[in-house]
């Protein structure tokens, strides 16, 4: 028999049966890991098996290649708070559905949990958004596809950068990218250390969109969650007519 | 091979809130009552299977269309409640609580069911408040969807779809269930009650 212990969130609930789900948690010590709850819809389960909550999880099966069962236990509800919130909770949904479709299963990555621990608690607070896109900057380097934003690509500078290329993941200075600027992606100020400006998160979600797209959604032939896309037309609500200049 | 009783159990078995056990003592209680239980049954199963469908106006299901709530002119006129399934179309007539007319949408979005909004009827709701417009006006519709991460996702993005209407949108409350006890609920439950409290004897 083998059983495990450990923290996680919720990534995706699935019914099973008429009374069971199957749960994808992400965990510290096992990663992405899923398994089947008993009663998972049940009244007493189905409020604790939110998106985004965290729970204490006990894992068992017969042999370890099993999907095998977990019993829950809730230990900080999540989505509730969100449920009136339209933007945080399409970030919420978007953040969840990345991480289920692009993390490996079973392969433990406890920075990027940890990482993810620490947006789940900026949720609630008004800088989530540049939050996630620094979360998503990183879950790129953690799994091998890291842009380098600390120089110029074509110069070798380090100072005025505000491009990104979409194709190297490198910035670009201002002078450099003038005669391409259309084809750019905007570096935001926040991820070069200064304070976020009004705009500038959509900016960012858009620069780490086309990387997510391009090296982990489009890689494997699969498309860009449609949460995460949803999450976008949140942003172009809001500011139908924004500029999105630099 | 199997025979005829033992195919019926495996049918009956298949039904939701059946296993093989309870449906051997359904389907041992119909052949032993034949005349009061089977045959009506059987009756019943083939003229519902015959001439069941969906509704052309809100898509519940029923034998006829427009279906008996479409068609009821008791029924207010100016209050349409969007529903999920027709399991909640039901439950909220079982209640007798709202005597205005349904949508049923046939699910909720939800990214993991591969279900977006063209899956749904949503269009149709659409058309149906444009349609309604001229003679007899939708004043309020109400988004009775469940209170899960998918279920408000819907309904933000309703409203969102609903804004060009000259018309109240509400959305169910969130919070105590009757007989609730503070001690025995979960967290997230509390949460929303707590968000939702309101001033002592408002309504």
């Amino acid at each position: 028999m083998e059983t495990w212990q450990d923290e996680g969130f919720i990534l995706s609930v699935r019914a099973h049966g008429e009374t069971s789900a199957i749960l994808t948690c992400m965990t510290p010590g096992h990663g992405r890991f899923a398994g089947l709850v008993r009663g998972g819809k049940s009244k007493r389960l189905a409020p604790v098996l939110q998106l985004g909550n965290q729970l204490d999880l006990r894992w068992g099966a017969r042999l370890a290649d099993n999907l095998g069962r977990y019993d829950v236990e809730l230990n900080q509800a999540r989505a509730a708070g969100l449920l009136s919130d339209p933007p945080r909770l399409a970030a919420l949904r978007a953040f969840c559905g990345l991480l289920n479709q692009v993390l490996p299963e079973r392969d433990p990555l406890p920075a990027v949990y940890h990482a993810a621990v620490a947006w789940l608690d900026l949720l609630p607070g008004p800088h989530w958004a540049e939050g996630l896109v620094s979360f998503e900057l990183g879950l790129l380097q953690a799994l091998g596809f890291g842009l380098d934003l600390t120089c110029c690509a074509a110069t070798g500078e380090t100072e005025n950068l505000i491009y990104v290329s979409p194709r190297s993941g490198r910035a670009v200075s201002a002078e450099a990218g003038e005669p391409y600027k259309d084809k750019l992606l905007i570096l935001p100020d926040f991820l070069k250390g200064l304070p976020p400006r009004p705009r500038q998160a959509r900016q960012g979600l858009l620069l780490t969109g086309h990387f997510l797209e391009k090296h982990l959604c489009h890689a494997n032939n699969r498309p860009m969650p449609e949460a995460r896309l949803r999450l976008m037309d949140h942003f172009y609500q809001a500011e139908p007519s924004a500029d999105i200049e630099a | 091979m199997i025979t005829d009783v033992e195919r019926l159990i495996q049918l009956m078995a298949k039904l939701p809130g059946l296993g093989p056990r309870s449906a051997r003592r359904a389907v041992l209680d119909m052949i032993k009552r034949p005349e009061a239980n089977m045959r009506p049954l059987a009756r019943a199963l083939l003229d519902v299977a015959d001439r069941i469908k969906p509704c052309e106006i809100c898509n519940n299901i029923d034998t006829h269309s427009p279906c008996s709530l479409c068609q009821d002119p008791r029924r207010q006129a100016d209050a349409l409640c969007v529903v999920a399934d027709v399991a909640d179309l039901w439950a909220l007539e079982r209640a007798r609580a709202f005597r205005g007319r349904y949508h049923v949408l046939g699910g909720t979005l939800s990214a993991m069911e591969g279900r977006g909004p063209e899956q749904l009827n949503i269009d149709s709701l659409l058309r149906r408040l444009q349609a309604d417009a001229q003679d007899r006006p939708v004043r309020e519709v109400i988004l009775a969807l469940g209170a899960t991460v998918d279920g408000q996702t819907t309904v933000h993005y309703l409203q969102d779809r609903l804004q060009g209407f000259d018309l109240e949108v509400s959305v169910l409350a969130q919070g105590l269930p009757v007989g609730g006890e503070l001690d025995y609920l979960d967290d997230g439950t509390l949460t929303l009650a707590l968000q939702a409290r309101r001033r002592f004897g408002q309504n």
